[in-house]
């Protein structure tokens, strides 16, 4: 690696100690800056209304927000497939099997591999996964990469992506609450809505490139 | 050469022109109200707005304060995330290590996630003189790179065209380039983004290399973040097997948790949403989940000249929210062209002449792009006061050669905003009375400016009511 990075960056990489003497020169002077204060509101939001605030902002974003339990969850995993005339979904490894308990055998169950080509991925109709964390001020869904939820690449070819939170356990009510949760240093992606670009005019058009159908299923267990 | 802008003329000719092309006018128009009137009601969501902004500013400041210890701090924690650290002085140490970077994977072309930095150093341009093809895989992006265009807009690029203008760019180019654009293409945006997406995917799917900026990278954990709203970012930033991150030196912060604050005001501040559709965070590299290798070049092209001046510095906080573009009269007269830099607007105004120094002709008239209405500084969410920066900026330019004089009034002229509007220059006199020496009967000297130092301790709240009480004339006025 070290050997790579002096054929790139020229001979003697001499442009680092040169940056860096000039930021040294350029703030030489400069008033010390305090620690940044941070007397902004941990949340705006009362924890009672949590949940519906997720529901409705993520449906503000025209995300398709279903509610149900433990029990009636496989039921309408296997509806929202269904109805969406799925033929194929993607399984990120780690899914607990009972969410899928009730999928139809026309629908064709695909493990994710970490060897299968975007190309295949291209082909698949829908994606069901886990999350790490919902917030609700903000309507957004937090992927880490964890089993349940899998390579950020899978939520993001097939253009329709179902989303399982569970509630309340998994929503917090803002960003600030939201940070000390996740971890940083794992893959992360964050989604609020569907793909959504408004580029022509600014009229809104969902799905350029990610999933054009964002559904969010919230579960009580 | 930054930004490829050579033989640009200076702002008061280029604005003149685009003045006159009322298609651009037409839409910087609605575009520029409806973000705008959209960011006023995100923002007044949060009760601790004026908190956040002061806090944002005081990370940036402290930051840049030490940035010489956090880069070092960034440095050691990409690396022990599996990615490499490269160092680039300038736009030309840039692109080479770039470029270098590209041919040693043995591939040709690269995917690019829509970035300012690479536009500020013309990598694109760079890369294809190397026979590398760069594409652009934003919408906007690729309406620009389609039509051989320059972006307007941090934001919204390709906002200088109407969707007809789109339809026939897809129909005539999107060919040469790969992927053509379906028969009997209309013109709605549905019909248009879709032709967008199958001819970009094509593009994703084989791709091999990705490059691309980065919004903020965080210091004590090494992880880059990247914000948008379609998803070629992650396309990008997740399907090909090399990634490289250009990303300017100050976008650094210092901590994770920082990120709460900018991840609140950045989206709300920028497309007036409670959060972005996307938002992808990366630390080196991950296993078995997207690239397996990753480079960051640590972009300096100025912003070390800019650190040093203690007036100037301010403008490194920017977070390229773009809401300050959206606010200003000037800007939705001239649109983003007219800046002649990638970074257009008041921002523009007061970033590009830093970067670049003010010796042509085109940065030394940029300072005096403004009317000092003051209302780019009260939508900034890190509380960049680019009045007092101009001022600072325009005295410059008068040490160096007097011009400043010349440049004010062509300035006005060109812009055509004051002589049009002396109903409205009045109004905008008594809600800022300090401004009074730009009444056009007396343009100021360039010492006048230098008596105004204290200038931008504008009121901001009258300005407000004036703007609003005043959009009904504007309207009449300009809707030739
Ligand atoms: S100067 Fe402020 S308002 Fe303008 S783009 Fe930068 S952060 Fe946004």
């Amino acid at each position: 690696m070290s050997d790579a990075k002096v054929t790139v960056t020229g001979p003697g990489t001499g442009s680092r100690e040169r940056m860096l003497a000039r930021i040294r020169a350029a703030v030489a002077d400069a008033p010390e800056a305090p620690e940044p204060a941070r007397d902004y509101l941990d949340t705006h939001t009362a924890d009672s209304g949590v949940v519906d605030l997720l529901a409705e902002n993520l449906a503000d974003y025209r995300a398709l927000v279903h509610r149900t339990d433990g029990a009636g969850l496989p039921a309408l995993v296997g509806r929202l497939l269904t109805e969406r005339g799925a033929r194929t979904v993607l399984v990120p490894p780690g899914l607990p099997a009972p969410w899928l308990a009730a999928v139809p055998d026309a629908v064709a169950r695909i493990e994710d591999d970490p060897r299968a080509t975007a190309g295949e991925l291209d082909t698949v109709d829908s994606v069901v996964t886990g999350c790490a964390l919902a917030i609700a001020e903000t309507g957004t869904l937090v992927l880490d990469g964890s089993p349940d939820q899998g390579r950020r690449r899978i939520t993001l070819i097939p253009d329709h992506h179902i989303c399982v939170v569970r509630v309340p356990d998994q929503v917090v009510a803002s960003v600030p609450r939201a940070m000390p949760r996740i971890v940083p240093t794992r893959a992360l992606t964050w989604i609020s809505g569907p793909s959504a670009t408004s580029d022509i005019e600014l009229d809104r058009v969902e799905g350029v490139h990610g999933p054009r159908t964002l559904e969010v299923i919230l579960v009580t267990e | 050469m930054s930004g490829t802008y050579l033989g640009m003329p200076a702002f008061p000719v280029a604005a003149k022109e685009a003045v006159g092309n009322e298609t651009l006018r037409g839409n910087l128009r609605h575009a520029t109200h409806t973000i705008r009137d959209k960011r006023a009601r995100a923002v007044a969501e949060l009760a601790d707005w004026d908190l956040l902004r002061e806090a944002g500013k005081q990370i940036k400041d402290r930051t840049l304060r030490h940035l010489d210890r956090y880069l070092l701090q960034l440095e050691e924690s990409v690396t022990a995330a599996g990615g490499v650290v490269h160092w680039a002085a300038d736009a030309e140490e840039a692109n080479r290590i770039v470029a270098d970077l590209v041919k040693a994977t043995g591939e040709r072309e690269v995917v690019k996630v829509k970035s300012m930095a690479t536009q500020e150093i013309g990598l694109n341009e760079a890369l294809a003189a190397e026979g590398i093809a760069a594409y652009e895989t934003d919408l906007a992006e690729l309406i620009v790179q389609l039509g051989e265009d320059r972006p307007s807009h941090i934001l919204v690029p390709a906002i200088h065209r109407n969707r007809g203008e789109i339809r026939e760019i897809f129909r005539d180019r999107m060919g040469e380039w790969g992927r053509a654009a379906p028969d009997g293409l209309s013109d709605t945006p549905a019909e248009l983004a879709e032709a967008a997406r199958l001819h970009l995917r094509e593009k994703f799917l084989r791709a091999k290399v990705g490059v691309s900026g980065a919004n903020f990278m965080v210091a004590e954990t090494g992880t880059l973040v990247v914000v948008e709203s379609e998803g070629n970012g992650r396309m990008c930033l997740t399907l090909p097997e090399t990634l490289i991150s250009v990303v300017g030196i100050e976008k650094v912060v210092p901590s994770w948790r920082d990120l709460e604050v900018f991840l609140q005001t950045l989206p709300r501040s920028s497309t007036a949403e409670r959060m972005n559709p996307y938002t992808s965070m990366w630390t080196g590299t991950h296993d078995s989940d997207g690239p397996r290798n990753f480079h960051l070049v640590l972009l300096d092209n100025g912003r070390t000249d800019t650190l040093a001046d203690e007036v100037g510095r301010q403008a490194l906080r920017c977070i390229r929210c773009s809401a300050c573009l959206n606010v200003c009269p000037v800007y939705e007269r001239a649109g983003g062209h007219a800046y002649g830099s990638v970074y257009p607007g008041p921002i523009g105004a007061i970033l590009s002449p830093q970067l670049r120094g003010t010796r042509s002709e085109i940065d030394a008239s940029l300072p005096y792009a403004s009317s000092l209405c003051g209302a780019c500084y009260e939508v900034c969410p890190v509380a960049i006061d680019i009045p007092e920066v101009l001022v600072h900026l325009r005295e410059r330019v008068a040490d160096q050669g007097g011009k400043g004089h010349r440049l004010e009034k062509a300035m006005m002229k060109a812009a055509g905003w004051v002589l049009d509007h002396p109903g409205v220059l009045a109004a905008g006199e008594r809600a800022a009375s300090r401004t009074r020496a730009l009444h056009p009967s007396k343009p100021p000297g360039a010492g006048a400016w230098t008596d105004a130092r204290e200038l931008p301790e504008l009121p901001p709240e009258p300005f407000r009511d004036w703007w609003k009480k005043n959009r009904g004339n504007d309207r009449k006025d300009s809707g030739t």
